[in-house]
C-alpha cells in the first residue's frame, strides 16, 4: 500500500482548486452579464416578456442546481455531441447565477426612492437616461455588498459540478479519498480550503454592507 | 423605617458624573415627585432603584431587600418594586389580558384561573376591564399606559417607579392616566414619579425632589416647594424671577 | 438527427418517484424542524449565552456558511467512519441538513432577536423575569415573526439542496431519477419530470410555510382584529 503524506494530499487539492476558481469566475462573469440582460428585460414594455422573465427566475430558483446540471448535461447530449463536463457546468451555473443576480439587482433598483425617478422625469430624461445617469449609479452602490455575497454562493455551488465529473476541488477530494482511504483528513482539508476561499469574501461583503448603510444615512 | 432607602449613590457614564451622591428616604405610602432639567440624573436615579442601571457607589434598598449585582438579587428587588415606562413598552404580540397575566404566571407560578381573575380586577382598577382581549396596537396611548400600570400592579409591588409616564401622550390623554395614579396614591401605594406635570405634583405628592447636576438640590412639601423655592437653580427651573 | 421524447416511460416508474418524493419530504420535515430549533438555540447562545459558548457557536456558523453542503455531507458520511463513528446514509443526510439549516437559521433568527426594542426587554426585566424568560416569552415570537419570510426561503433552499443526498445513496427524489434513467435510458426525460416535481414541491412548501407563519407565528385571536385585517386588505368585512 502506497503511503500518502499530508503534503501529497494538499498539493493535489490545491491543483484542483484552480478549476474551482476558474469555474467560479467564469460563471460569475457570464451569469452577471445574463443577469443584467434579464434585469433590463424584466422592465420591458411587453407584458409577455416580463412574465417570461419571472418564470425563468422562479424556475431556476425553485429547482435544485443538481437537476439543472443534469438537464443541461443530458439535454446537450441529445443533440448528439459529446458534452465535456466543464461546458455543462459553466452553462448550468451561468443560468443559475443569472436568475439570482437579476433578483438581487432588481431589489436594489426597487429600493431607490421613487422621488429619484420623479425628479429625473421632471428634468425630461428618457427612461434609458434615467437608468444610466441617476438610478443605476445609486443602485450599483447598494448592489456591491449582496453581489459579493453571492459570489460566495457561486464558489460553494461549484462543488455540485463534481457530480457530473468536472474535476474541481470536491471531485479531487473524492478521488483522493478513494486512493488514500483517509476521508476524515481529505474532506476536512477540502472543507478548510473552501472556508479559506469563501470566508474572506463573506467578511468583505459584510464590511461593504456596513459601509453602505453608513453612507445611506443622509 | 423607610420603604426605599438611597444612601450616597454615585454613578458615572464614562467621565460624566450623572449621580453625585444621592441621599433619599421614602416611607411606605409616600408619593414623591422628582423634577429637574434633562441631564440632571432623575431618570437614571429611578432606573438605578430597580437595577436597570448599575450604581458605582452607595446603597439602595427596598424593604428588606438590598440592591445587588447578581440576576437573582435583582429579581428579588424587582418583585418589590414595579416600573412604568414613558414608551409604555407593552408586549405587542400579546393581548391586553395576556400582558397583565404573563408575569405572575411565569415568575410566581400562580395558577392560570387565579391570575385571570386578578388580571380582570387590575384592569377594572384602571378602567379597562372591557379591553381584556384587545391588542396593544388597537388602544390609544392613554389606554396603553393604563394597561402598563395594571401590568405592574399584577405583581403586587410595594412601590411603583413612574418614569415620565405622561410625556409621550397627547395632551387630552394625560388626564386619564393621572387620575389612575391619583387613585393609587389615595389607596396608599408608594409612588416615585419623575414628571414634568407640576400641577399634578403639587396636588398629589407628599414631597417634591428637585435634582440638579446629579444631586438632590432641594426637597420639600409641595406648598413650600412651589411657592417658596429656596435655591436660585430651583427658582430658575420653576420660571420665577429672582426673589 | 431526431430524438423521440418518451415521457411515458418515466411515468411507468411512478412508484419509484413516489418513494423518492416521500423521502424528500421526510428529510425536509426533520431537517426544517430540528434545524430551526437548533437555530433558536444558536440565536439565544449568541445573544444571551455564556461567554464560553459564544465563540463556539460563531465558529460553527461561519464554517457551515462558508463551505458547500456537499462537502459537509461527505465529511459526515465518509469522514466520521474514518474516526470510528458508524452512521447510516439516512442519518448522515439528516444530520447534515440539520447542521446546515441550524447555522443559517441561527444567523437569521439572531437578526430578528437583535431588532427587539430595548424597552420590551426592560419591561420584562422590571416584572422580575429572568433573561431566559424574557427571551422565551417576549423576544422570541416577535423575532420569528419578523424573520419568517427569510427563514421560509432558507427552508426551501434546504429542501432543494436535499437532492445532493442522492450522492450518498439516500433514496430521495434525485436518487429515484437516477434509478429510472439507469433503467430506461431516458436521462433527459427522467430529470425533466423530477425537476417539475421539485418545482411543484417548492411552490407548495412556500405556501405551507406562509400558512404556518400566519396561523402559528402571528397569532391573533380576537374577532375584531381579524375583521380589521380583512377590511384593511380590501376584502369584505
Amino acid at each position: 500500500m502506497i503511503g500518502f503524506s499530508l503534503w501529497d494530499i494538499l498539493r493535489n487539492l490545491l491543483l484542483a482548486l484552480r478549476w474551482t476558481v476558474a469555474l467560479s469566475l467564469l460563471s460569475f462573469l457570464l451569469g452577471g452579464t445574463l443577469g443584467m440582460a434579464l434585469l433590463f428585460m424584466g422592465n420591458a414594455r411587453s407584458r409577455l416578456l416580463r412574465k417570461l422573465i419571472r418564470v425563468y427566475i422562479e424556475v431556476f430558483q425553485g429547482t435544485p442546481l443538481l437537476m439543472q446540471l443534469f438537464l443541461v448535461f443530458f439535454g446537450l447530449a441529445l443533440f448528439g455531441m459529446e458534452v465535456p463536463a466543464w461546458l455543462a457546468a459553466s452553462l448550468a451555473l451561468t443560468f443559475w447565477s443569472a436568475s439570482f443576480l437579476a433578483e438581487i439587482w432588481r431589489g436594489c433598483v426597487a429600493s431607490i426612492v421613487s422621488g429619484q425617478w420623479e425628479a429625473s422625469a421632471c428634468l425630461a430624461m428618457s427612461h434609458f437616461q434615467q437608468m444610466r445617469y441617476i438610478i443605476l449609479p445609486q443602485a450599483l452602490r447598494i448592489a456591491i455588498a449582496p453581489t459579493v455575497g453571492f459570489g460566495v454562493q457561486i464558489i460553494k455551488a461549484t462543488a455540485v459540478t463534481s457530480i457530473i465529473g468536472f474535476i474541481e476541488l470536491s471531485k479531487a477530494g473524492t478521488i483522493i479519498t478513494n486512493a488514500t482511504f483517509e476521508p476524515f483528513t481529505v474532506f476536512g482539508l477540502v472543507g478548510l480550503i473552501y472556508f479559506l476561499l469563501c470566508w474572506p469574501l463573506s467578511k468583505y461583503s459584510q464590511f461593504l454592507e456596513r459601509k453602505c448603510n453608513v453612507a445611506h444615512r443622509h | 423605617m423607610s420603604l426605599i432607602a438611597i444612601e450616597n449613590v454615585k454613578k458615572s457614564y464614562g467621565s460624566n458624573l450623572v449621580l453625585n451622591g444621592i441621599n433619599l428616604e421614602i416611607d411606605a405610602g409616600e408619593v414623591i415627585a422628582i423634577i429637574g432639567k434633562s441631564g440632571s440624573g432623575k431618570s437614571t436615579l429611578l432606573r438605578c432603584i430597580n437595577g436597570l442601571e448599575t450604581i458605582d457607589e452607595g446603597i439602595i434598598s427596598v424593604g428588606d431587600v438590598l440592591l445587588g449585582r447578581s440576576e437573582r438579587e435583582l429579581r428579588a428587588l424587582r418583585l418589590r418594586v414595579g416600573m412604568i415606562f414613558q414608551q409604555f413598552n407593552l408586549f405587542s404580540h400579546l393581548s391586553v389580558g395576556q400582558n397583565v397575566m404573563i408575569a405572575p404566571v411565569i415568575v410566581k407560578g400562580v395558577k392560570q384561573q387565579t391570575v385571570r381573575e386578578l388580571a380582570q380586577q387590575n384592569l377594572a382598577r384602571v378602567g379597562l376591564a372591557e379591553k381584556f382581549d384587545s391588542y396593544p396596537d388597537q388602544l390609544s396611548g392613554g389606554q396603553q399606559q393604563r394597561v402598563a400600570i395594571a401590568r405592574a400592579l399584577s405583581m403586587q409591588p410595594q412601590a411603583l417607579l413612574c418614569d415620565e409616564i405622561t410625556s409621550a401622550l397627547d395632551p387630552e390623554l394625560v388626564n386619564e392616566v393621572l387620575s389612575v395614579v391619583r387613585k393609587l396614591a389615595t389607596e396608599g401605594m408608594t409612588l416615585v414619579m419623575v414628571t414634568h406635570e407640576m400641577r399634578f405634583a403639587r396636588e398629589v405628592c407628599d414631597r417634591v425632589v428637585f435634582m440638579h447636576q446629579g444631586k438632590v438640590h432641594e426637597i420639600g412639601a409641595p406648598e413650600e416647594f412651589f411657592t417658596n423655592p429656596k435655591s436660585p437653580e430651583l427658582q430658575q427651573f420653576l420660571g420665577m424671577a429672582c426673589v | 438527427m431526431s430524438y423521440q421524447f418518451d415521457f411515458y416511460s418515466v411515468l411507468d416508474y411512478a412508484e419509484v418517484l413516489q418513494q423518492g418524493i416521500l423521502m424528500t419530504i421526510r428529510l425536509t420535515v426533520i431537517g426544517a424542524g430540528a434545524g430551526v430549533a437548533l437555530g433558536i438555540f444558536g440565536a439565544w447562545a449568541r445573544t444571551q449565552g455564556p461567554a464560553w459558548l459564544k465563540p463556539i457557536v460563531s465558529a460553527y456558523v461561519e464554517v457551515i456558511r462558508n463551505t458547500p453542503f456537499l462537502v459537509q455531507l461527505f465529511f459526515i458520511f465518509f469522514g466520521l467512519p474514518g474516526i470510528g463513528v458508524q452512521i447510516t446514509e439516512l442519518h448522515a443526510a439528516m444530520l447534515a441538513m440539520v447542521i446546515n439549516l441550524g447555522a443559517y437559521s441561527t444567523e437569521i433568527i439572531r437578526a430578528g432577536v437583535a431588532a427587539t426594542a430595548r424597552g420590551q426587554i426592560e419591561a420584562g426585566l422590571s416584572l422580575s423575569m429572568t433573561h431566559l424568560q424574557v427571551f422565551r416569552h417576549i423576544i422570541l415570537r416577535p423575532a420569528l415573526q419578523k424573520v419568517w419570510p427569510a427563514l421560509s426561503s432558507q427552508i426551501v433552499i434546504v429542501m432543494l439542496g436535499s437532492s445532493v443526498c442522492s450522492q450518498i445513496a439516500v433514496e430521495e427524489l434525485s436518487f429515484a431519477a437516477n434509478f429510472i434513467q439507469s433503467r430506461n435510458f431516458r436521462a433527459f426525460e427522467a430529470y425533466f419530470v423530477s425537476t417539475l416535481i421539485y418545482l411543484a414541491m417548492a411552490i407548495l412548501l412556500r405556501q405551507l410555510l406562509r400558512y404556518i407563519g400566519q396561523r402559528f407565528v402571528v397569532q391573533r385571536r380576537t374577532a375584531v382584529s381579524t375583521r380589521a385585517v380583512a377590511i384593511l386588505s380590501g376584502g369584505q368585512a
